[in-house]
């Protein structure tokens, strides 16, 4: 019972800590890579407390919930998009035997739970009853259903390469000849999940100088913060997934397992931040074309890939 | 907690953890947050324009092909999963491997034939 509240500890403090330091880095590599500062004065020292004071502000905003909307659905949808991601991180391990719970079927939940993230976007661009909000909406729900299948492809190359679908058992199959290997199914994971996440340059959902802010635009205050967390907790989580199944996990020379495991999330969450800085916006047509006739023949070279060494070796 | 019953009700403990976050968060906000609405304030946001027309209104939706492509793959996708585990088990070989390459041939087919309709061309 101990090792379970320690694991769900472990578990909070990674998703309650993890994305604010990746927002605040954020906020300075941006900065830094524009010939910004960025913030400075928040806390002191270089600004380290500016998320705390947004949290603050967040929290004493008013709640606006506009006359036309459908109360209902516009109110839970934060929280859809928000706890998936927490939900996820229970198969994720941090280090050898430091993992809350070992499911049999790990990748595929992680997988289906995944999904769901996307759900709470949609319900808010259609509950929000605003042109630009639906608008939003259903591109999200376009860049759900493109992207998910060279997301679930790529998943399941590892899955044939470990022979299995639990995730410690992929990390503990994991070689270093596998980072060649699946390289090409890496990178396919790594881009299909930044699409899901709608992060730049795959933020047509919410392009905000063509349709606001897309399925958030109606949103205030806590729920608007609540989004903004989904967002900076998914990127931890993708990094997390991308560590594990591609790049080993915990396995690494000299440090301990978890220090591997955090240098690894956060190296991907740098990249996340560097491609938004690097690239513009891909435009609806073209996001689409990237997915189906880049990303799933990408994919399904992978598989060919895995399955041919797999059963020669 | 073990067992396979055991492990899902964690996971449903830590859904009931995720809940309780998003409420606390929300109750805590109604403690602090001013409440003043305004009719004005609680119109629809169109760049301060007075909204025109319903909120759910009527686009052009082109994305319904790709919905028709993701049920066809993604369904097919999913028994990938249980095939992956065990396609290499000794007796499988070579067979499994054949299996894969039906399968990938159907997916590619059926994405030559969106190419060929001109789904991924919008202009």
């Amino acid at each position: 019972m101990l090792e379970v509240v320690l694991s769900f500890v472990v578990i909070l403090i990674v998703f309650l800590v993890l994305p604010l330091i990746v927002g605040q880095t954020e906020h300075k590599v941006m900065a830094h890579m524009q010939s910004r500062l960025g913030p400075m004065y928040a806390g002191g020292f270089h600004g380290w407390a500016q998320l705390i004071a947004d949290g603050v502000k967040f929290a004493q905003k008013e709640d606006v919930i506009p006359a036309a909307a459908d109360r209902r659905i516009f109110m839970i949808a934060p929280g859809v998009a928000l706890i998936p991601y927490l939900v996820v991180l229970i198969v994720i391990p941090l280090d050898r035997d430091l993992v809350a719970v070992d499911l049999d079927l790990g990748l595929f939940f992680v997988l289906a739970v995944m999904g769901i993230g996307v759900l709470g976007s949609i319900m808010a661009g259609w509950a929000s009853a605003n042109k630009y909000s639906v608008l939003g909406g259903m591109r999200s729900a376009a860049q759900l259903m493109s992207y998910e299948l060279p997301l679930v492809l790529a998943a399941s190359s590892v899955a044939m390469a470990a022979g299995t679908l639990s995730i410690p058992g992929i990390v503990e199959a994991w070689q270093w000849w596998w980072l060649p290997w699946q390289a090409i199914g890496g990178v396919v994971f790594f881009l299909a999940g930044l699409a899901e996440l709608r992060r730049p340059p795959f933020d047509m959902p919410i392009a905000e100088s063509e349709i606001i802010m897309g399925p958030m635009t109606e949103y205030t205050g806590m729920r608007f913060a609540l989004f903004m967390l989904a967002e900076y907790a998914g990127i931890v989580v993708l990094s997390f997934l991308t560590t594990v199944l591609f790049l080993g996990g915990w396995q690494g020379p000299l440090l301990p397992g978890w220090a591997w495991t955090l240098a690894k999330v956060f190296l991907l969450s740098f990249v996340v931040i560097w491609l938004r800085v690097t690239y513009p916006r891909l435009r609806e047509d073209q996001l689409q074309k990237l997915a189906w006739a880049v990303l799933v023949p990408l994919a399904l070279v992978q598989l060919a890939l895995t399955g041919v060494i797999k059963v020669l070796l | 907690m073990d067992g396979y019953f055991g492990s899902y009700a964690l996971v449903a403990a830590l859904l009931a953890i995720g809940v309780a976050i998003v409420a606390g968060a929300m109750m805590a906000n109604r403690f602090l947050r001013p409440s003043r609405p305004t009719a004005e304030k609680l119109t629809t946001y169109e760049c301060g324009v007075d909204p025109v027309g319903d909120g759910w209104a009527q686009s052009q939706v082109r994305y319904y092909v790709f919905t028709y492509l993701y049920v066809v793959f993604a369904v097919d996708a999913v028994f990938l999963f249980p095939w992956a585990t065990v396609f290499d088990a000794p007796g499988y070989g070579l067979t499994t491997l054949v299996e894969m390459f039906v399968f990938l041939g159907f997916i590619a087919l059926g994405i030559v034939y969106a190419w060929r309709k001109r789904v991924l061309t919008w202009t």
